[in-house]
């Protein structure tokens, strides 16, 4: 379940059928892998790796900050999937269309983020580089001890994310040509 | 002091402000600040430190996972965690890269020096000097000046994926080397991008020179790395101001970490008291050792060092982009590939430690290995644990000039002061709380 109960609708569009696909789809994970929940981002890129196939190209970013700009550069559509902390319960799935405007700074933890990832939207979106559809799967973090795993209700939710996310780019009219 | 603050029955009270997330700070943690009768009681910095988990983490993993594990302590400087911790275990083995090799680990750290630079240059620090509450409120109105700081970041970004095989882990740094060298060729193809840095870097060294900066020079005892002929990266003895010389054999006799209650990270000091490391101390001790392009810039710009105002970090910065700069093209333009991308190894049991200069100061690192490879004993010392009792202290100094101002003004004159150090919280801390207790 969603925080805005907008799951599945499809963010992909493709702009014209005659050229090339305009709408690359890319999605990118981002977290640390040593951090328990914080994890849980790059694990779903890991994963959503096998199950797009050529229908996305995925990115595993890590830690990352400001160099999601470069990371975004040249896709139509950006999934983009991280840990969030806003108090609700863990495992908790935010689904936020950037495209439509600001999402909340305050989701984003920053403890390993150089610059968060609302803020970095919001500099993309100031020097007109924010691509035409980025659509963020925020999952809410518990435990983000150094060395801990994922918790269940976290694993349970990246199972969820991947499903979102698969049936997002499912919904796609056209598929990534990824050499 | 005491007046102003009396004339309001409100602040007679007892006050305590949480401003949240200290914007700008990579990472998270907490100030707590005690105001009594209009002075400053307590200066309380909390941060809680990975480095400490990762530590424990550490042991009994073989000594090849060490530099893929340090790297993800901090998004920042993952470099810096691996060249401290590569050249502790290589003096462990008794290996010397030298050469090439030696050459590459100072490419790749002048890539991450530009990188991290460039950030707090033109994201985190300058908004402060031009009234912006953000770097991307700043984007706003200078588009193009932040676009500059963007381009310039990536620079250094290119360097690091090229000789760490990815943009956001570096993977290639290994015990001995690298995984894999470079070509020529693809050195020279980081060129134009790094010349056009260079130029655009001169721009920032005289944009931040134009600041407006406030009076304020706390007296540092500062302390970086110095080699006998080189800006130092991950090679030299430890200077220490005017005091005494040492060898990173003997930093854990000279630096003494000791807890704090109010935090779970360790405070270090220099035979008892706080000092300064990052750029502003490493250009201090070590400006005899730049380059002449470099000194004329300073020439014509009007920088005189040494610097002691803590706000001008943001033109030590900029000075060490130009210095990283030069220092990739000396080293690109100079480049003969290695015959072997590393050294072979020949395990052996013992204790090393090494000591490099992150962007944000010294990293130290030790470890103890068995005669399998196992690492038995792991300690991390970064620099923002280092600076710690330095920011607190400035605070301390700082504080009485905005203390008659609200607490959102204080609150944010505050968290100027921290960022002027770039404490990279990543590696030190949480989320970073900022608390102001008034009592009358």
């Amino acid at each position: 379940m969603t925080s805005d109960g907008t799951a599945g609708e499809t963010g992909v569009k493709c702009a014209s059928r005659e050229t090339a696909c305009l709408s690359h789809v890319r999605v990118i994970g981002i977290g640390n892998e040593w951090r328990g929940d914080d994890a849980v981002g790059l694990l779903a890129a890991r994963r959503l790796q096998g199950v797009l196939g050529d229908r996305a190209e995925v990115v595993e970013a890590g830690v990352t900050g400001v160099e999601l700009l470069e990371l975004m550069k040249g896709a139509g559509t950006v999934f983009l999937i991280d840990a969030v902390r806003s108090g609700q319960a863990p495992g908790t799935i935010h689904r936020l269309d950037a495209s439509a405007g600001p999402i909340a700074p305050a989701l984003f933890p920053r403890s390993t983020h150089a610059v968060g990832v609302a803020e970095v939207l919001e500099l993309a979106r100031t020097l007109g580089v924010l691509p035409k559809q980025v659509v963020v799967y925020g999952i809410e973090a518990g435990d983000t001890e150094v060395g801990h795993s994922l918790s269940p209700q976290v694993s349970h939710a990246l199972n969820e994310v991947i499903e979102l996310v698969r049936r997002e780019t499912d919904a796609s009219p056209c598929t990534n040509s990824i050499s | 002091m005491k007046g102003q603050e009396g004339n309001n029955p409100e602040e007679a009270k007892t006050r305590t402000i949480a401003v949240g997330a200290i914007a700008r700070v990579e990472g998270e943690g907490a100030l707590r600040v005690t105001v009594k009768d209009g002075a400053v009681q307590d200066v309380e910095l909390r941060i809680f430190e990975p480095p400490r988990f990762f530590e424990a983490f550490l042991q009994g993993r073989h000594y090849h996972e060490v530099p893929d594990i340090v790297a993800r302590i901090c998004g920042i400087c993952p470099v810096a965690y691996q060249m401290s911790a590569v050249h502790a275990i290589e003096r462990i083995f008794g290996l010397h890269v030298e050469g090439s090799l030696r050459e590459l680990r100072r490419l790749i750290y002048c890539g991450e020096w530009i990188e991290s630079h460039a950030l707090h240059v033109y994201m985190l620090q300058a908004p402060d000097f031009l009234g912006y509450e953000s770097g991307i409120a700043m984007a706003k109105d200078h588009a193009g000046v932040v676009t500059r700081g963007l381009r310039i970041k990536k620079a250094g970004n290119a360097i690091m994926t090229l000789l760490g095989g990815r943009s956001v882990h570096p993977v290639s740094v290994k015990v001995g080397g690298f995984s894999r060298v470079p070509r020529r060729r693809e050195l020279d193809n980081l060129k134009d991008e790094l010349l056009w840095a260079r130029d655009a870097v001169v721009e920032t060294v005289r944009w931040v020179t134009a600041f407006d900066y406030p009076e304020f020079a706390p007296d540092y005892t500062c302390v970086a790395l110095r080699h006998p002929d080189e800006y130092p990266f991950n090679e030299g003895r430890i200077a220490a101001g005017n005091g005494p010389d040492i060898s990173v054999d003997a930093f854990e006799q000279h630096f003494t970490e000791h807890q704090v209650p109010y935090s779970n990270a360790l405070q270090c000091a220099l035979q008892g008291a706080p000092y300064l490391v990052g750029p502003l101390a490493r250009i201090n001790l070590n400006h005899d050792r730049l380059p002449p392009p470099v000194t004329q810039v300073l020439a014509d710009t009007g920088v005189s060092l040494p610097l002691r105002n803590p706000f001008h970090g943001i033109v030590a910065r900029s000075i060490e982009m130009l210095y990283a700069l030069e220092e990739s093209l000396r080293v690109i333009e100079r480049y003969e590939p290695p015959s072997e991308p590393s050294l072979p190894v020949t395990v052996r049991a013992g204790t090393g430690m090494a000591c490099t200069e992150a962007p944000r100061g010294i990293l130290y690192h030790r470890y103890r290995v068995d005669g399998d490879g196992i690492i038995r004993e792991a300690k991390i010392v970064p620099p923002t644990s280092q600076n710690q009792g330095r920011i607190e202290e400035d605070l301390r100094l700082f504080l009485p000039r905005v203390l008659n101002r609200s607490n959102e003004e204080a609150s944010l004159a505050c968290e100027r002061v921290i960022r002027c150090y770039d404490p990279c919280i990543s590696c030190a801390t949480h989320f970073l709380k900022l608390e102001i207790q008034r009592d009358q």
